[in-house]
């Protein structure tokens, strides 16, 4: 596959998922898709730390609650549009992402990864202990009119499709730079040979927080999404380990520190949980959960490299293009 | 005042030792073979299911099933090892840390399907009532359980200490590589770790089946407290685990107190990421 017919490819996908919600109009498809694109997005966001910098984050929840939480909360009591809100939000999850990542990244490993939990487990019990914050109970947002400006939309599921579409090219756009970029060069070096990078000069702990800033900023404008969309959000469905969790099992499931693997992944993923869900769940069995845990176990140990790495092994060609298409 | 922060305290104490026994079945994984187990608190959760089931269908008292608890959960944690884990060894870290949180998930999954979502306890149990002295008094079943983790965090230590096998573990642990030349079976090491490792999480599941409520995510909130011990008491190491537990049972209980007890989390959580950013081989661990 050469770099045009990559190129083709890519603007044909984009192409279809413009299309995708006319021809598909039933509303639990398009909810569907929705979660699929708004996964999507939070696994590639969480790719720039985890996959390219090969810091793997288990709390990345916490910026993405920081960003549901910021634009609520500025538009509840300030009466803020929600947009402006997303930027804030991405400013206070960058700003705080930073003040985390600077301790955080003298810790390697399972290490880094244990302290991260760490840091969405406090959030989550002090927003929970925090009555102005909404407390365990959360926080409704206000039903406004319907329109662009308020970032409601109330007769149709599809502005929340299109505006999560835009935000993964968005997400996916920031993604390719970076990779292509100075600090990408330097990332996988960092990921790849740490001692001699260092060696080099290369100052570990500067590309990481770059890293993590971006990385959250993406993340918090996911939550704000996700408050609009749902108008609703608690310390549980926006801050918790499961989430984190999830994010970076998009991006493991699809490929790590690949561009398109974690829109794979969150496609299998999404689909395999609603799915499992349609067929077993409802009856409070945890029938979804059983398949849910045995495939992450199956992915885990048997195709670490994920569904990307399982079709460039199968097609070499298809591997010579994504060398291409990461410099 | 006095008497009730003593008795806080001693409260902490109690439920810090039950606390250091799971995660001295963490450590001891973690030591030997360098990884991370998020799939532990659903071994202490199965440990809590064998004792209620004991108790709900022959009328066993969870004290009396405790041996047998802890020889099913040893049989688990080693053919957990020889399915799953074995493949995994050399494996990058992020498939390590998928394959056990994905057990975590499984094994919360079966038991939900298996034994529903619904919140069961053991009454009347052989061991009830409180013991005072001195002014302060406390539940009998909480002292049994602190007792029984005691001893079986000394027997574990013990075995490390005095036992050939487990002389050939901690070489194992010291040096995989070094080990294997003296002729020590790697594999039956690993198995061995897992085993041991899941027996004293199913022990403390059956010590605790008298005084908490059982269900299918209960772990959850046992994982985190047994990082944050493994944390502080140096990664592998069996005496930190314990002297970490009595710090963060009474950490907990007293901040809970004298704070809020819906942040005692946040404390514990908060001290583990201070020692961590400050002391990164744990609080008693060696430089």
């Amino acid at each position: 596959m050469s770099r045009r017919a990559g190129t083709a490819a890519l603007l044909a996908a984009l192409l279809l998922a413009a299309v995708f919600p006319l021809a598909v109009s039933r509303p639990a498809w398009q909810n569907t898709a929705i979660l699929m694109l708004m996964a999507a997005q939070l696994g590639v966001a969480w790719n720039i730390l985890g996959g390219y910098a090969g810091q793997v984050s288990l709390g990345h929840a916490a910026f993405f609650g920081t960003g549901a939480y910021v634009s609520s909360l500025l538009s509840m009591r300030l009466g803020l549009s929600p947009w402006l809100g997303m930027l804030a939000g991405a400013l206070v999850a960058s700003a705080f992402a930073v003040v985390i990542g600077w301790p955080c990244f003298r810790l390697k490993g399972h290490y880094f990864a244990m302290a991260t939990i760490a840091v969405v487990e406090i959030v989550q019990a002090v927003v929970n202990g925090w009555e102005r914050l909404g407390g365990a109970v959360g926080l409704y947002l206000p039903l406004a009119e319907s329109g662009f400006a308020g970032f409601v939309f109330n007769r149709s599921k599809l502005p929340y499709y299109y505006i999560a579409l835009a935000l993964l090219v968005l997400t996916l756009a920031v993604n390719w730079l970076v990779a292509r970029s100075r600090t990408g060069y330097y990332l996988r070096a960092i990921k790849d040979e740490p001692d001699a990078a260092r060696s080099l000069g290369v100052s570990l702990t500067r590309y990481k927080l770059q890293a993590i800033a971006l990385s959250a900023a993406l993340a918090a404008m996911g939550g704000t999404l996700y408050a609009q969309k749902e108008l609703f959000i608690d310390p549980g469905s926006t801050l918790s380990t499961s989430l984190s969790i999830k994010m970076s099992l998009v991006a493991i499931l699809g490929g790590v520190g690949t561009l398109f693997g974690p829109v794979i992944g969150a496609a299998v993923l999404t689909a395999i949980e609603e799915g499992s869900r349609v067929l077993f769940g409802g009856t409070g069995r945890g029938t979804d959960l059983v398949v849910y845990g045995l495939l992450i176990v199956l992915f885990a140990v048997y195709q670490p490299a994920g569904i990307m790495g399982w079709i460039t092994g199968r097609w070499p060609g298809a591997r010579a293009a994504r060398r291409e298409e990461e410099p | 005042m006095t008497q009730i922060l003593l008795q806080t305290i001693l409260s902490g104490v109690l439920i810090g030792l039950v606390y250091a026994l799971v995660a001295v079945g963490l450590t001891l994984i973690f030591g030997v073979m360098d990884i991370v187990n998020f799939a532990h608190g659903e071994f202490l959760m199965l440990g809590m299911y064998a004792s209620f089931w004991g108790w709900a269908l022959w009328k066993l008292d969870p004290l009396f099933t405790l041996p047998f608890t802890a020889l099913g959960l040893f049989a688990v944690g080693a053919l957990l090892y020889r399915l799953v884990i074995r493949r995994i060894i050399d494996a990058p870290m992020l498939s390590q840390v998928f394959t056990t949180f994905g057990l975590m998930i499984l094994f919360r999954g079966l038991a939900q399907y298996l034994w529903s979502p619904d919140f069961r306890s053991v009454e009347h149990t052989v061991v009830a009532g409180k013991v005072a002295f001195a002014g302060l008094s406390f539940g009998l079943p909480q002292v049994t359980a602190a007792a029984g983790a005691v001893v079986t965090t000394g027997a574990v230590w013990w075995f490390l200490r005095f036992t050939r096998l487990g002389a050939a573990l901690e070489a194992t642990a010291a040096d995989k590589e070094a080990a294997a030349l003296m002729g020590i079976d790697g594999q039956k090491m690993f198995a061995l770790a897992w085993g041991i490792g899941a027996a004293c999480a199913g022990v403390a599941g059956a010590l605790l089946s008298a005084t908490y409520p059982i269900f299918p995510d209960v772990g959850a909130s046992f994982i985190l407290v047994a990082f944050v011990l493994v944390a502080l008491g140096g990664f592998g190491s069996v005496t930190g685990a314990f002297w970490a537990g009595i710090l963060v049972g009474v950490v907990e209980v007293v901040g809970g107190f004298l704070w809020d007890p819906a942040y005692k989390m946040v404390l514990v959580l908060s001290l583990y990421l201070l020692v961590v950013w400050l002391r990164p081989q744990g609080l008693l661990g060696k430089a």
